[in-house]
């Protein structure tokens, strides 16, 4: 493979780490915004205080995914695009919603603050079921039938109870006290439904495409390939023996956000396996779809020197912002 | 209505709703580096006092347009797809690079450092905060630019070649240094500071009628006339400036901001006209004699070229024309109250209780006219570019979605009636907030307090 060649390969997995990166972060500040009903007025102040610092960040991921997609692979982001039209927008006007209602929501008259809680809920929800029903809709190549909207649907359920769980586990780590025991409790109920979900896009996705079918189930790929789900499972019950400790709230409050991620990270791996070399799977490669060797060079030259400053950046972020979030105020 | 124009309407809908807050933040950023920079170097507590007062409050100000900025900037990163798919498809090589740089510079740096400057304070020296708002300022700017470059490359295309109908780049400095960029660059940047400095001057003129930030108020509106009053006129020469390079690489766009119609010497400054396209005429025509052939040309008698020089190839004629004259109308009262309330203000040595209460409604009422004037000469370049996406290159028409129209429709109601609230509740709390700055920096302590108390009732939890 020339360097010409590789070049597609490399904006794919830059893509690709974009949105995992998005996921994880945007998906644990949804899932604290999924979560906000359920919590008295003063504790929402804390969840919103522990997300408040990141969502911005969180967010411009998704634009750096996209952008990825739209600048890289210009005729996947139009066909990818026009198939998703309006969960598209559904997603950007609940983000939009949620967005504002976060700044809103201190800034306005405090009797408008329920309302805006409310939108950030909405919006939030909203955002993680879009979401959840276009990686269905991605996942099985916009195929039509009864049982492809079945199946996106059922995703569009499980992601953000994926998101929840993220959440939940999110505040165990930044929170104290009574807050931090619910958010123990949200996790519990939160963990079975992420579980049904991902047993569902595994066993579904072979199922739905026989691309994917092929590439996994057959010797002896098929026995490396098992650490997958395998690391998966235990990650998962790893979580939720954890969430019956007391431990979870003193010393390991850390632990389940961490092993969540891992458990995300698999997915993604599991996902891009199952994809790879499709940017849309059975219909469009990444050859076909990607720019000019020149024009992803040009933009290959800005990733180098600004990737690891917003890696830098990022980490230096969340170090000054480490630790339990009470008293996090604008200046 | 047809798909393209739906599209195009959405497009523009989202677009304008965009461009509000990053006209806003561009400049507001760079206020904020000056009032901490004065707050550090004041020597009186009072004048301390007062310029803490002005940042902590404006800085509120920039986290809610910078928010709606970021909530509102990501919509455009699909719009690409969803309305013009054929758009990156044939011109990605170009827009591709410029559009990423955009997002990899310019974004991340105001996004990351932005938690760092809302939150930070107290949390990092004063040292590492100045930077991170440093940062946020030149991200906001090095948008600007990525994005300016390629608008002016689809105004102004240069340095690239068409192989198979599909675009290259043959020079990169070309391309992003393209005929009108400078121009454009130099008068959206001047724009920002414009539209920044009247909504120091009216929000503060507001406080002061209201009685409201009796410290801060006051500086702040002298911050805010002043930057004014230097910033116009400059912005009026750029502007000229930025007409005379349209007339010589897109003739037809200024045959339709001044209504001519036949190629003519001479042509008349039109002050009030209704472009007829049917008819191909105005109607009702004021104009003074030679004007704009002087303006043009710096020569009455010469030559400006017509609409019908260019058939099939022209932007629809009237709303370009309009949208001039509201962006001129706009400019010319901002020099009037900029240098009238400056001078009246001066007189009264800037103590704002003797200053006429008609002169602070008056600057008040100026608050949002950046918006009014941005948007307006936004929709002169960009109509103006009409029917052409990427200019004498490329059709609007050519690139649009197959997404059916009924679908579009329904996407744009639901934009617009999304947008139309937003834009209320961000003007309404902007009023709420001004009138009230204590009440959000009471809000501020409740939220210090409400903190504690949850640690207090951690601790209490754990013994």
């Amino acid at each position: 493979m020339t360097f010409d060649e590789a070049l597609p390969v490399i904006f794919m997995a830059l893509m690709g780490i974009s949105m995992l990166v998005y996921v994880v972060s945007d998906g644990y500040d949804l899932g604290v915004g999924m979560l906000m009903p359920r919590a008295t007025p003063a504790e929402k102040d804390v969840m919103i205080a522990s997300i408040g610092p990141f969502w911005d960040a969180n967010e411009t991921w998704l634009v750096l995914g996209v952008g990825i997609l739209l600048v890289a692979f210009p005729k996947a982001h139009g066909l990818v695009l026009t198939e998703l039209y309006l969960p598209v927008m559904l997603m950007l006007i609940g983000l939009i919603l949620r967005g504002v209602a976060f700044d809103f929501r201190v800034k306005a008259k405090a009797a408008r603050k329920p309302m805006w809680d409310w939108l950030f809920f909405t919006g939030s929800t909203l955002a993680a079921a879009t979401q959840g029903w276009m990686l269905g809709r991605y996942i099985s190549g916009f195929g039509d039938g009864w049982n492809y909207p079945l199946f996106a649907a059922a995703i569009a359920v499980a992601l953000p109870m994926a998101y929840v769980l993220l959440g939940a586990t999110w505040l165990i780590m930044k929170t104290d006290g009574e807050l931090q025991e619910r958010a123990v409790r949200w996790a519990r109920i939160a963990w079975a439904p992420m579980c049904g979900g991902l047993l569902l896009i595994s066993m579904a996705t072979p199922w739905i495409s026989e691309t994917v079918r092929e590439r996994w189930f057959v010797l002896p790929s098929i026995i490396a390939l098992s650490a997958i789900p395998l690391m998966t499972v235990i990650l998962l019950v790893a979580v939720r023996a954890l969430l019956g400790t007391p431990t979870v709230r003193g010393p390991l409050a850390w632990l389940p956000f961490t092993l969540l991620i891992v458990v995300f990270v698999l997915g993604f791996l599991g996902l891009a396996y199952s994809l790879y070399p499709y940017v849309v799977i059975d219909r469009l490669t990444i050859w076909q779809a990607a720019s000019s060797p020149a024009a992803l060079k040009v933009i290959l030259i800005g990733v180098c020197i600004s990737l690891p400053a917003i890696a830098a950046y990022t980490a230096f972020s969340y170090r000054v912002f480490r630790g339990k979030a009470s008293d996090l105020r604008y200046a | 209505m047809d798909a393209l124009i739906l599209a195009r309407m959405q497009f523009a809908a989202i677009i304008t709703f965009h461009i509000l807050f990053p006209v806003i933040s561009i400049a507001l950023a760079w206020v904020l580096m000056f009032f901490r920079w004065r707050y550090l170097r004041a020597t009186q507590p009072v004048d301390r006092q007062a310029w803490l007062a002005a940042y902590r409050f404006w800085t509120k100000v920039f986290a809610l347009t910078f928010a709606l900025g970021v909530v509102s900037g990501i919509p455009m990163s699909f719009q690409f797809g969803t309305n013009w798919p054929g758009f990156m498809e044939r011109v990605g090589n170009v827009a591709g690079p410029l559009l990423g740089y955009e997002v990899l510079t310019a974004f991340f740096l105001e996004a990351g450092f932005l938690g760092i400057m809302l939150f930070g304070h107290g949390r990092v020296s004063e040292r590492v905060h100045m930077m991170a708002t440093f940062f946020v300022a030149i991200g906001t700017s090095l948008s600007a630019f990525w994005i300016l470059a390629l608008n002016s490359w689809m105004q102004t295309p240069t340095g690239h070649e068409i192989i198979n109908g599909e675009f290259h780049v043959r020079s990169w400095i070309e391309v992003i240094f393209n005929p009108s960029f400078p121009y454009r660059l130099a008068h959206k940047l001047l724009a920002s500071g414009l539209t920044v400095a009247f909504l120091l001057a009216g929000l503060s003129a507001w406080q002061i009628l209201k009685g409201a930030a009796p410290l801060s108020a006051p500086k702040v509106l002298r911050v805010g006339l002043t930057l004014a009053a230097l910033l116009i006129p400059v912005q009026i020469f750029v502007g000229d400036l930025h007409g005379l390079n349209t007339l010589e690489h897109q003739p037809q766009k200024v045959a339709a901001m001044e209504g001519v119609w036949e190629t003519q010497r001479g042509a008349p400054l039109l002050l009030f006209a209704i472009p007829d396209e049917a008819s191909r005429s105005n109607l009702a025509a004021i104009g003074i004699p030679k004007l704009a052939s002087f303006i043009l040309k710096h020569d009455v008698d010469a030559e400006i070229r017509g609409l019908n020089d260019f058939p099939g190839a022209h932007p629809p004629v009237a709303m370009v024309f309009w949208s001039f004259r509201v962006m001129v109308g706009v400019g010319m009262l901002m020099l009037a109250v900029s240098w009238a309330g400056w001078w009246w203000c001066r007189r009264c040595g800037w103590r704002p209780e003797r200053l006429p209460r008609r002169l602070l409604w008056v600057v008040a009422g100026m608050t949002f006219s950046g918006w009014v004037a941005t948007v307006a000469g936004w929709y002169v370049t960009e109509i103006g570019r009409q029917p052409f996406v990427v200019f004498g290159l490329v059709r609007t028409a050519d690139v649009a979605s197959t997404v059916p129209a009924p679908m579009i429709a329904l996407t744009l109601a639901l934009y617009v009636t999304v947008y139309l609230a937003l834009l209320v509740a961000y003007v309404a709390v902007l009023k709420y907030m001004a009138e009230k700055p204590e009440d959000v920096i009471q809000a501020d302590a409740l939220e210090r307090a409400q903190g504690r108390a949850a640690e207090a009732l951690v601790e209490g939890g754990r013994s």
